[in-house]
């Protein structure tokens, strides 16, 4: 049986036909042309092929596509480009936060989802956080250390851009 | 007038990785992220399913559909051999199996559902006989599966008064040398007897092996997931009977290796192209994590038996030590493995006579090869268990009898190599002890509170960096440095970057070299086609040896440009002139073994490395007294590392380096049936987590290596795996009293040590 599911994917809206059962992982990766979400071990015990799906991050690897009608699928690639890294990759590039690289996308996901729900988190916060993905080649400590420079520059630019916006939003409430 | 002299150096900078924003947005390549080529077909392995047996016979069951699957067998393959060091292993098994993983019978179909129902339909005709499965069991040799004794290499290494006897009685060096050091053992006024064992190791990079494979007008392509393409290309070059100049050999973006892509990349790379040619179609072999985990090369498992004689205040004065390493059903790297494990059994320090015999046994069981460290980490836990022995008969703190051995400028090791240059040992042991405060925290005791109990442990020890003896010679590595045009410079060579940051560290060595900012160099993909041969990428001799090449051919193609220079031109513009007049500019090097480096391959004497670097670990860990695990609170280590010419991922590696060893010691284990592994699996193979790893204090100390590149720089990947595990370890004897000879410290195993010792006590 082939299935046609629509979902949001990086922003843009996407339909795949393929037989409902299909790992999002292989579709990502296959007719959606995106692998940056990789395959370790396809039993969910890697974390490399994390995508956030509706914010929430996810093994792609155990989630069939089926499941992901209407919804939305955030990888790695939606997280910036090369030449416009998010600050978040910006941090683990020059912190030592990637070494082989191969768990990096899913270590980006696992962090972001963090980020967006707590702004300054503690080291242990971060460690407890990207738990669910395996690295063999750090150690950790640059991966944690990336993260909480990626907050520290977040936390920057937004108090930045919120003071600026201060008067006006003051004066709308 | 663009000079270079404003320039700041790169080398000593935390320059940003040149391949890091691809890596951190998706866009590396690793092999199965390359697009499908026209026609591809997904390729799989049939394997043996015992562990020895004569193969009778392979057979395709007649009710499943074969049209579309491409089947290879050993009746295929033009010469039936694993090129490495010894012709004893088949590409695939023809007459013989030899371990429960061997490939037999190898099959391709577009289909990748249909692929794995058909390698279900490949039945083996076989006769079991019984398996060899333990190094207890290959030496006592009731059943030969190897040679005439099972035993694949045997080394033998004497300083002193053994070393004396071994010149007077060759004929019977074995036996004369054993009672030599017996003599100086029994001499002693203090004499320690222990044993100390290692386990199995899997590497586990997060990237499983990976190739994809083609044939076409100009030869074989193979292009996956590797540390060496040189390999590769030597074995693609026997087993197919190609001229080299055939063979195409490109390294794909790599996912790690940790010495697991050494070897066993020319297996996949061999298999793949065998059913690319059969099939006439490109053929692409990923593993899934299971088959990886059981079939690839892991860390051989070591038992070492150690005798020592020191003075009764602590001064080390005679080693013997026997290192029986299981290599496995084949050879592979077996002979190099247990080589560096003998060369490291001494430690970082100082004994008159030593006494080392290696001997290395083949079992039916997946053959052992490559892991960073390579026979050092298991004989490091050896003496390092051993001294912190010696120190509890002695009364004495072990770190504290370490440092007072430990070797000093002009001392010798085994095998009568002297200490060249600063010892920088002593600082490490220094800085390490001082940050941790380490001899204080062991005067107090283990801190007990409820059921917790806390202690501290350290290791001591060095690496060799660079091939062992006269390898460096025997290999000839080369690199090149190509001018391009805008005063571009391109380094060409087969070194790998599988994490490590050898392009980005490559590209720092010659841009200073040539006094050029780091943007104007570039690092070409490793392919055999158009990068020389610069040896493999272990033996952590990349920066230290192929990228001393490199920083003299930089050097020299600036050289060429300057002499061409006219005043006020800018070195983009001369060197655009000196190419358009000659074509090419190319400095294409072969390193040059430092002229001090003397070495008898025979005696296993001599300078067994040019150059040693040094390191200290001290842990903290924290027991609970109930369930006996273990965590790792902290982890401070100091390495000397001759110059960091990238210190964040100079401390990258060994923090990395450090983690793997943490998972060895404590929960890192294979758990053998029948030569069958039954946890082949990341959910019961257990590797540190984030929350398992502890906070790092790292320290370099630079006591620059006279021919290193970037001003002294020393090879240092291995070494972090060689002395976590014994730090751990004297920490949990800290904080438990129980002294661990053998890995791994699950809680099961400390929970059947402490009842053991409880029933003792009784």
């Amino acid at each position: 049986m082939i299935a046609k599911v629509t979902l949001t994917v990086n922003g843009a809206a996407r339909t795949v036909e393929a037989p409902p059962l299909t790992r999002l992982l292989d579709a990502l990766r296959g007719p959606l042309g995106l692998t940056g979400a990789k395959e370790g071990c396809g039993e969910g015990e890697c974390g490399s092929c994390a995508v956030l799906l509706d914010g929430v991050p996810v093994n792609a690897c155990l989630v069939a596509l089926g499941q992901c009608e209407g919804r939305e699928v955030v990888t790695v690639e939606g997280l910036g480009e090369p030449r416009h890294l998010a600050p978040l990759q910006a941090c683990m590039a020059e912190h030592g936060g990637a070494q082989c690289g191969i768990c990096t996308p899913g270590m980006l996901i696992a962090a972001e989802s963090l980020l967006r729900s707590n702004a300054q988190p503690s080291a242990v916060e971060v460690r407890r956080a990207i738990a669910g993905n395996l690295c063999r080649c750090t150690g950790y400590d640059r991966i944690v250390a990336s993260v909480l420079a990626a907050a520290e520059a977040l936390r920057a630019t937004r108090g930045a851009s919120v003071s600026a916006g201060a008067p006006v939003r003051g004066a709308a409430e | 007038m663009h000079t270079g002299e404003s320039l700041r150096p790169s080398v000593g900078t935390n320059v940003v990785r040149v391949d890091g924003a691809q890596k951190v947005t998706g866009g590396a390549r690793y092999v199965d992220d390359l697009p499908p080529r026209p026609g591809e077909l997904h390729g799989a392995t049939v394997r043996s399913r015992v562990a020895r047996a004569v193969l009778r016979g392979v057979r395709l069951d007649p009710t499943f559909d074969w049209s579309d699957v491409t089947v290879v067998t050993a009746a295929d393959v033009p010469e039936n051999v694993v090129q490495l060091i010894v012709d004893d292993q088949p590409v695939l098994a023809a007459e013989r199996i030899h371990h429960r993983y061997e490939p037999v019978v190898l099959l391709a179909c577009a289909d990748r559902d249909k692929l794995a129902r058909a390698v279900e339909a490949v039945l083996l005709d076989v006769d079991e006989l019984p398996p060899v499965l333990t190094i207890e069991e290959a030496l006592r040799a009731r059943d030969v599966i190897s040679g005439t004794d099972n035993v694949q290499k045997r080394y033998l290494i004497t300083k002193g008064a053994p070393d004396i006897v071994r010149d007077a009685a060759p004929s019977d060096e074995a036996r004369a040398t054993e009672e030599a050091i017996l003599r100086e053992l029994e001499a002693c006024e203090v004499v320690v007897r222990g044993e100390y064992s290692t386990h199995h190791q899997e590497q586990l990079y997060i990237e499983p092996q990976g190739m994809i494979a083609w044939w076409d007008d100009a030869g074989v392509h193979a292009t996956g997931s590797i540390q060496c393409p040189y390999y590769v290309h030597k074995a693609m070059k026997r087993a197919f009977h190609l001229e080299p100049e055939r063979i195409h050999v490109t390294q794909a973006v790599t996912g790690g290796g940790f010495g697991g892509k050494e070897e066993y990349p020319s297996l996949v790379a061999l298999h793949a192209a065998l059913l690319a040619k059969k099939s006439g179609r490109p053929v692409r072999m990923i593993y899934g994590r299971t088959e990886d985990i059981e079939a690839t090369t892991k860390r051989h498992p070591a038992h070492c038996t150690v005798a020592t004689g020191c003075d009764r205040d602590g001064t080390l004065r005679a080693l013997m030590m026997r290192v029986v390493m299981d290599g496995g059903a084949y050879v592979t790297l077996t002979p190099v493995v247990l080589s560096r494990g003998i060369l490291h059994a001494g430690g970082a320090y100082r004994w008159e006579h030593a006494r080392i015999e290696g001997v290395a046994v083949a079992t039916n069981t997946p053959p052992n090869g490559a892991f960073r460290g390579f026979g050092a980490p298991q004989t490091v836990w050896a003496i390092e268990r051993h001294l912190d022995a010696v120190a509890r008969e002695l009364g004495m703190d072990p770190g504290v009898l370490k440092r007072q051995n430990l070797l000093v400028t002009g001392d010798t090791t085994p095998t009568g190599q002297a200490m060249r240059g600063e010892v920088g040992i002593h600082e490490c042991v220094r800085r390490a002890f001082e940050s941790s405060g380490y001899l204080e925290r062991r005067r107090l005791g283990a801190a007990v509170s409820g059921r917790k109990a806390r202690g501290i442990g350290c290791a001591i020890f060095l690496h060799g960096g660079g091939f062992t003896g006269s390898g460096e010679r025997l290999l000839k590595g080369k690199a090149a440095v190509d001018l391009a045009p805008g005063g571009r410079l391109v380094v060409r060579s087969g070194s790998t970057d599988i994490g490590q940051g050898t392009e980005t560290v490559f590209a720092q060595l010659a841009a200073d070299a040539a006094k050029l900012p780091l943007d104007r160099v570039s690092v070409a993909t490793p392919c055999t086609t158009y990068v020389p041969d610069s040896g493999p990428t272990v033996a952590s001799r990349t920066v230290m040896v192929v990228g001393s090449i490199v920083e003299r051919a930089a050097a020299e193609v600036a050289a060429r440009v300057a002499a061409v220079r006219q005043p006020g031109e800018s070195f983009a513009t001369a060197g655009d002139r000196l190419l358009a007049r000659e074509g090419t500019v190319t400095s294409l090097l072969q390193y040059e073994s430092p002229a001090f480096v003397k070495w008898d391959d025979v005696r296993y004497r001599g300078d067994a490395y040019p150059v040693f670097a040094f390191m200290c670990d001290v842990a903290e860990v924290e027991v609970d007294l109930d369930t006996f695990e273990v965590t790792v609170l902290r982890f401070w280590q100091a390495a000397d590392v001759g110059r960091a010419v990238h210190p964040l991922m100079c401390e990258g590696q060994l923090e990395g380096g450090t983690l793997q060893a943490i998972g060895w010691a404590l929960s890192e284990e294979l758990v053998w049936k029948d030569g069958a592994i039954l946890n082949p699996r990341m959910t019961n193979y257990i590797v540190p987590t984030a929350l398992d790893a502890p906070p790092f204090d790292t320290m370099l100390v630079e006591h620059p290596y006279s021919e290193g590149p970037g001003g002294g720089a020393k090879g240092i990947g291995e070494m972090p795996m060689d002395g976590g595990a014994a730090a751990i370890a004297a920490a949990v004897e800290h904080a438990t009293g129980l002294a661990m000879n053998h890995l791994p410290l699950t809680p099961e195993r400390l929970f059947a040590h402490a009842g053991a010792r409880a029933v003792e006590a009784r």
